[in-house]
């Protein structure tokens, strides 16, 4: 496909997809910072990304922006874009660009499990499919989010005197994790560090069920015995949390799967719960768009390129810069 | 096998060693026999291994993924036990109960060879990843969790109210699944009998001396002087019914040392170094390592590097139990026990004339190089025969290391914590416009440097050898080393003693490392 290129520029339309640094047109798949970058000309994306941006970028982060609806085509000249779920946070969008007969997804970050804080992913049938591989490799099989939550509620009634301080990603992650809890019955205060704050009030006034929930301060440690509270990854290892009384560190996130690596960060109790497709999702998912032709990017492109061409597919390593596997979620 | 999973994964991802002594505990308790017997001896590394090969799981995860798959998450995992567990696929089904320990190890035993990769699919099909981990993990043994022999034990105590001195004088003499050890434990017998002259004994540790610490507060007077040799530190258990050498872990070698065992009179459990040469004269520590490399000696071998024993402590005179007397009084019965009985292979270790720690500082570097030992050892007088590394009586004053630089040749994975980093590598310096490797390190370099490194290595790659991986000849190190010696067996025709990092030269070109010859000159 001549109209693309591997930098995820659309020349027909002068715009690129999630570009690292500022250009004229950007589509914007997700308000994670290593796809929403802030000092564009015109940002096109989901209203919720759009919000996203301004709660973390401010409201000049762009000079101007410009929402679409899910499922809705905008034409500009010949070239078709669509948005749809990507099932990742909350606005996160797959886009599907249509230029003389031929389709091309880009998917951003995606998962395809439910997650009542996101719209869920769709599957859309294309020509070329550019996905994502953070967790592309055949040892990544989460499991189910459901059965994480069951852990850590059964540590918390184990050990009921003590803080379960939990390292999640301020956007989405944290949100998820709360709502998880909630469906699962779970309904005392949580204790939420400042930086997530924001946030977590955007998904609650988007109506997403998060409960009650308070601020994290210092001064409350003896209040947060027992409770459950949220901060993000790197508060974990700082003073704010050595600040706390005793608590058992956690983590929510897919990499928790690698025994050595939870280790190594100091996690007792690992949540392998993940905002990104494991390796089956990706390779169903990759099945099912029925594409000949698969882009890879963001993370362990290798496996899933060996995958897709064991599998009669064309393959290609994006190897796009920026996209740290220590910022991700 | 589903509790000991749990007991597993809690372990390694604990910190605090109260959570391990609890969860230890909690499972002591609440394990029947002879399960937690087995699991005792897994986690202690006393338990011989179920005799499953690493090749063998690695055969059964290459037909069930693609090849170049589990290459590459091998290589991002780093430890055979974590991948195969993880990339199994998860089937969910568990039909069958997962065995208990016992008969784990008991059907892989009775099982023929040929139907053990059948046996072992059908336990890991029916298992979650952390239940396949530890099954692995305890097949192929070498659990490392990060739990010491030493932490088991103490856990034993806090579990039974047993004093863990009382356990540690029985350990040695006790064998998986601890039947009598629990039995004691849970009150039910008293203390398990062990016959001393037959068991290895713990041995007595020294901690490194800091100069201006421990000089100043402690008076000369107090202590006793020996050289520190450059051998094996050994215990040799010997009675009319048997003879036998024991290294530091407690592992067996007589069988390497005939010319020693063979000569063994009396009864009497020793504590001394294990050293080779003619009419007690110590070969450098390389020569000792022709003698260390084979399960049993060649004649020429007997004859080249003829073993000894340097003998510097005593714990047991006869059947006596002579651990609590104090050093003064153990090194009396020992030179009395060298008199009264003849052991032509047995040579008592030489007390250092001195009245100030500044002599013996001076006495520490003179005779080095003659000689050839690597410092000196410093022991309270009165010190009681303690096994560990108790703080305070016995201290090691090394010689002062010595340096150079040399370029990384070849980086490999470490184990355990380390095991996705490339942390051990393989140092070269230059003979003419050749680079010859004189020796491998892994220590002397801090967490954040390690990450480094392993970054550097996998930006550098050459060529992979299987963990091995060749790199660009561009990074300098400067090496610490105790001594070095002349060496047939290494390229370069040099061996390091004790090489470890003293720090990463990231500004240095390759072409400024060391040469043979300047290293030749100090040897
Ligand atoms: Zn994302
Ligand atoms: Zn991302």
């Amino acid at each position: 496909m001549q109209w693309i290129n591997h930098e995820l520029y659309i020349a027909p339309i002068d715009a690129y997809i999630d570009p690292i640094k500022p250009v004229d047109k950007a589509i914007i798949t997700h308000g994670h910072a290593d796809h929403a970058r802030p000092g564009h000309q015109k940002v096109l994306a989901s209203r919720q990304t759009i919000d996203i941006m301004k709660i973390r970028y401010g409201e000049k982060s762009a000079t101007s922006f410009q929402s679409m609806e899910f499922g809705k085509p905008l034409r500009i000249n010949d070239v078709t874009i669509t948005l749809y779920p990507a099932g990742h946070i909350l606005g996160s969008a797959q886009i599907s660009i249509e230029y003389r007969g031929q389709r091309v997804v880009v998917t951003g970050d995606y998962k395809t499990i439910p997650d009542s804080s996101a719209q869920a992913f769709e599957i859309i049938k294309c020509d070329l499919f550019v996905t994502e591989a953070t967790f592309g490799l055949p040892i990544f099989q989460h499991p189910s989010p459901h059965n994480e939550i069951n852990n850590l509620l059964k540590s918390i009634s184990e050990q009921p005197k003590r803080t379960h301080l939990i390292g999640v990603y301020s956007l989405g992650k944290a949100q998820r994790v709360i709502s998880l809890l909630r469906e699962a019955g779970y309904d005392h205060p949580i204790f939420i560090h400042g930086a997530l704050e924001k946030l977590c009030d955007y998904y609650s006034s988007e109506r997403i069920n998060l409960g009650l929930l308070r601020k994290a301060l210092v001064q409350d440690k003896e209040t947060m015995k027992g409770a459950v509270v949220m901060a993000p990854p790197s508060a974990l290892r700082d003073r704010w949390s050595r600040r706390l009384m005793d608590p058992i560190i956690c983590q929510a996130s897919g990499w928790m799967t690698i025994k050595q690596r939870a280790k190594r960060s100091g996690v007792e109790l690992p949540l392998i719960i993940s905002d990104h497709a494991d390796w089956n999702e990706l390779t169903s998912t990759i099945d099912s768009t029925e594409a000949d032709t698969i882009w890879v990017t963001h993370g362990r492109e290798d496996a899933l390129v060996h995958w897709c061409k064991l599998n009669g597919k064309n393959a290609e390593p994006l190897r796009l810069q920026g996209r740290d596997e220590e910022l991700e979620i | 096998m589903k509790r000991f999973s749990q007991l597993l994964v809690t372990l390694i991802l604990k910190t605090s060693r109260n959570d391990k002594i609890s969860v230890l505990s909690e499972y002591f308790k609440y394990t029947p026999d002879p399960d937690r017997g087995y699991a005792l001896g897994a986690l202690t590394g006393t338990l011989s291994n179920p005799g499953i090969k690493p090749s063998l799981l690695r055969t059964l995860a290459a037909e069930r993924i693609d090849q170049e798959l589990f290459n590459l998450s091998y290589d991002y995992v780093g430890d055979l036990a974590e991948t195969v567990s993880l990339i199994w696929p998860d089937t969910a089904a568990y039909k069958e109960k997962l065995p208990s320990i016992t008969e784990f190890i008991s059907k892989i035993d009775r099982t023929p060879k040929a139907k053990l990769s059948a046996l072992i699919s059908n336990f890991l099909d029916n298992a979650n990843s952390n239940e396949r981990w530890a099954m692995i993990k305890f097949a192929t043994g070498g659990l490392r969790v990060g739990l010491s022999a030493r932490l088991a034990k103490t856990a034993l105590a806090a579990y039974s109210g047993c004093l863990l001195e009382d356990i540690e004088k029985v350990w040695h003499g006790l064998t998986p699944p601890y039947i009598g050890l629990f039995e004691w434990l849970d009150g039910k017998t008293s203390i398990p009998k062990i016959q001393h002259t037959r068991t290895f004994h713990p041995m007595m540790l020294a901690n490194p001396l800091n100069i201006e610490q421990d000089f100043n507060r402690l008076d000369p007077n107090d202590f006793q002087a020996e050289w520190k040799w450059d051998g094996i530190r050994v215990q040799a258990v010997f009675d009319e019914s048997g003879k036998q050498l024991y290294s530091r872990t407690g592992d067996d070698i007589s069988r390497a040392f005939p010319d020693i065992v063979g000569e063994l009179n009396g009864k009497a459990v020793l504590d001394g170094e294990l050293l080779v040469g003619d009419n007690f004269k110590a070969l450098p520590f390389n020569q000792l390592q022709q003698r260390l490399n084979r399960k049993s000696p060649t004649k020429t071998h007997l004859k080249d590097y003829p073993a000894f024993i340097r003998v510097y402590d005593m714990l047991f005179y006869n059947d006596d139990d002579v651990r609590d007397l104090p050093l003064k009084i153990r090194r009396q019965k020992l030179e009395d026990w060298m008199k009264r009985v003849k052991n032509s292979r047995l040579d008592i270790s030489e007390i250092l004339d001195f009245d100030s720690w500044s002599r013996l500082a001076e006495l520490r570097t003179e005779k080095a190089d003659t000689l050839g030992h690597e410092g000196v050892m410093i022991k309270d007088l009165q010190s009681k025969y303690s096994p560990g590394r108790p703080k305070g009586p016995w201290f090691k004053w090394k010689r002062d290391p010595k340096f150079l630089d040399g370029v990384m040749m070849y980086a490999q994975r470490g184990h355990g914590r380390r095991s996705s980093f490339y942390s051990d590598y393989t140092f070269g310096i230059w003979r003419g416009n050749e680079l010859v490797p004189v020796g491998k390190a892994y220590s002397g370099f801090t967490d954040e440097e390690l990450v480094m490194l392993d970054k550097w290595v996998r930006g550098n790659t050459l060529n992979r050898f299987g963990p091995v991986r060749e790199v660009r000849k561009e990074l300098v190190v400067e090496l610490a080393f105790d001594s070095a010696h002349a060496s047939s067996r290494h390229k370069s025709g040099i061996a390091l003693r004790f090489p470890r990092i003293n720090r990463i030269r990231w500004d240095k070109p390759a072409q400024e490392a060391d040469t043979t010859e300047t290293i030749t000159s100090i040897m």
